[in-house]
């Protein structure tokens, strides 16, 4: 099993006809997503690979029946595509967008509020059940279908770790990138409920970073509710200080964000913290005995 | 991007908040005009991007013409935490009854807009908020971009027991609401927030920190950055598309991603190296990005080693190929480079860095492991 997507999941793609949309709407195709339609505005009626371009979400939708959308379009356009997806009530959106202004995202947590559509992202890989659908822009074939869950708030670490999991014959139910942005649609106690749940899922990755509360977070919910094994890497140890937000910043977030005190919480939650993301295979099979 | 006191009070002026007369000052001459007009006793306070300034003896009362050209003179000389002073503001000085605190901030988790305040003021504001976080009043917008105040009035009322201050801080806030939006901040703080001599409320100071991603639709403010504060390397690598921190480490890096790039550095450092940067060179990225990561990280005499730890998504292996073959031929590279690419398009990447007679390397450890030895 998997969560989120699987061979069933309908995507759309949001700004098919730029250099990353096109791309990557092949490469989703091609690792057998069904990629059912495209939308620019202005340009519906256009191919791109075999999939038609709609002129709007809503178009997009009632033509193709999809279910799930992702988008590549620029940072200043983005906020619009999400609006338009959730206008359109398209469950589940992927936005993997860098550079979106803060306070557009605040509009767009606005319009998620009360609605049962699920956001991942922005500025994120995008996630994958393996050998099933990959809805982003991950290497599709270092992944394996298997029974471990992954969550990431990072893209690049997160295919490091994958890399691994997968040359030592540990295969991926799905692979979540959540995105580096202050304001994101899922967090690490989102999907950690979704992995607990599942039975395809027998033990959890999580990968983390300096910055921001969503690891210690994660220890709590860890603590009290996940009984499935979970692994963990916190990159950021040798980076230098986060910058300091006044003290709004510090009143707001009241806790040590640095990647020694998130190990030492995680740790204190019962979760094993390795040192160099080729450590995890090992420390997975080893907590799976 | 954080912008200096006065400027975030040229803000507050602008949307109507009130603050005591007075201007930013570069001369002793220009001090004693601004005071003059605002007359004295005035607030001398160094312009600093960086905490700890009133500790390092950057803010100074004084009360007569002689003093201040002596005060002024002699913050000019100081170095607060390594930044020299060039401005100084002279604000008309606030006989204060009261301090309080007033900010709106974005509480990511919940991903809104929300208001702070606190009776208790001044600089013990994050003291407090540790030992008594019941002090601290947290106003949730919901998603609105103006102020609910039938929602606020319980709030106004729990910080003034006068009916005219509550109408006060409610219009104040409506202001300090409405720059935060329309300038895109990702912080508006006025700490302290005070009671003046004359019993009405006016910002003491003013602290205004503008969301990096929202420059471009925010020219003006774009042009507040005080380039005295960015380093000329990070700040030329920004406007390449590239994000770069100087370390003091020897081994230069360029990692794809932010995660990554700090994978690499932490290993580099577990392996008994260290890293001279933090390079990431983004997403998508085109083989000029890779030239101009290289000529940043050569200008660093330190490095003796250049550890490029790819993995391809959206940035496509075969782009960096291109782009290190293309720097190989425009720049002199006197230091090794180990190479690692792995990801989208990476046999295309391999092939054509192989066949130019450079070694690439498919293991993380393997790199960065190969990298560290080079240094000794």
């Amino acid at each position: 099993m998997s969560i989120l997507i699987d061979q069933n999941t309908k995507v759309i793609v949001q700004g098919i006809t730029g250099r990353d949309g096109s791309f990557h709407a092949r490469q989703m195709l091609e690792y057998g997503t069904k990629v059912v339609g495209g939308v620019t505005p202005g340009k519906g009626g256009q191919e791109i690979s075999g999939i038609p371009v709609f002129n709007s979400v809503e178009e997009a939708r009632r033509q193709t029946g999809c279910n799930a959308a992702v988008i590549y379009v620029p940072a200043k356009f983005a906020k619009s595509a999400v609006l338009e997806d959730i206008a359109a009530g398209i469950p589940l959106i992927v936005c993997i967008t860098e550079g979106i202004p803060v306070l557009d995202m605040v509009e767009v947590k606005k319009a998620l509020r009360n609605t049962q559509i699920r956001l991942i992202g922005p500025n994120c890989p995008g996630l994958i059940s393996p050998g099933k659908s990959k809805i982003g822009i991950m290497p599709g074939h270092i992944h394996k279908p298997g029974d471990v869950g992954v969550i990431s708030r990072s893209g690049t670490l997160t295919y490091e770790v994958v890399f691994n999991l997968t040359a030592n014959g540990l295969g991926q139910s799905t692979c979540v990138g959540l995105g580096g942005d202050p304001i994101i649609g899922t967090r690490f106690v989102d999907v950690l409920k979704m992995f607990q749940e599942d039975p395809g899922t027998r033990a959890i990755v999580m990968v983390g970073e300096i910055g921001g509360g969503d690891e210690q977070l994660a220890a709590d919910y860890i603590k009290r509710f996940i009984t499935k094994p979970v692994v963990s890497f916190i990159a950021g140890r040798t980076a230098p200080a986060g910058k300091r937000m006044g003290h709004a910043g510090a009143i707001i977030s009241s806790g040590d964000s640095t990647a020694e005190a998130k190990i030492q919480i995680l740790r204190d939650a019962g979760v094993v913290v390795v040192d160099f993301p080729d450590e995890i295979p090992q420390a997975l099979a080893a907590s799976l005995k | 991007m954080k912008i200096h006191e006065y400027q975030a009070r040229n803000l507050f002026a602008q949307y109507g908040i009130p603050v005591a007369a007075g201007d930013v000052a570069q001369t002793p001459e220009e001090a004693l005009s601004i005071a003059r007009k605002a007359g004295l006793p005035v607030v001398v306070k160094a312009q600093v991007l960086v905490g700890g300034r009133g500790k390092a003896g950057g803010v100074k009362v004084v009360d007569n013409e002689a003093d201040l050209v002596s005060e002024f003179n002699r913050i000019k000389q100081l170095n607060i935490k390594g930044y020299t002073v060039e401005r100084l503001l002279i604000a008309k000085a606030v006989d204060i009854r009261k301090e309080y605190y007033l900010a709106v901030t974005i509480d990511n988790i919940k991903g809104d807009v929300v208001v702070i305040a606190c009776a208790d003021g001044g600089v013990e504001i994050e003291e407090t908020a540790k030992t008594h976080p019941e002090r601290i009043i947290k106003f949730y917008m919901q998603g609105a971009k103006e102020l609910d105040e039938a929602r606020w009035a319980p709030v106004a009322a729990q910080l003034f027991d006068d009916l005219r201050l509550r109408k006060s801080v409610t219009a104040i806030l409506q202001k300090l609401l409405k720059l935060f939006f329309e300038k895109d901040c990702s912080l508006a703080e006025i700490n302290p927030f005070v009671i003046n001599g004359e019993g009405n409320l006016m910002a003491v100071d003013a602290k205004v920190i503008i969301d990096d991603n929202a420059l471009d639709r925010q020219p003006e403010a774009a042009a507040l950055r005080d380039m005295k504060y960015e380093d000329p390397d990070e700040l030329e690598a920004k406007t390449k598309g590239l994000s770069f921190v100087k370390l003091e480490g020897n081994v230069g890096c360029i990692v794809n991603g932010a995660g990554l790039a700090m994978g690499t550095m932490d290993g580099v450092n577990l392996l008994g190296g260290r890293p001279a940067n933090f390079l990431d060179v983004g997403g998508s990225s085109n083989p000029e990005k890779v030239l101009n990561a290289l000529k940043i990280i050569l200008r660093n005499k330190d490095v003796k080693v250049i550890l490029i730890n790819i993995f391809g998504g959206i940035t496509r292996c075969d782009d960096i190929a291109n782009g290190i073959l293309t720097a190989l031929k425009q720049i002199q590279i006197h230091v090794p480079m180990v190479i690692r690419l792995t990801g989208t398009n990476e046999k295309e990447a391999k092939e054509l860095l192989t066949s130019a007679g450079l070694r690439t390397f498919s293991s993380m450890r393997q790199a960065v492991t190969e990298a560290v030895k080079a240094t000794k």
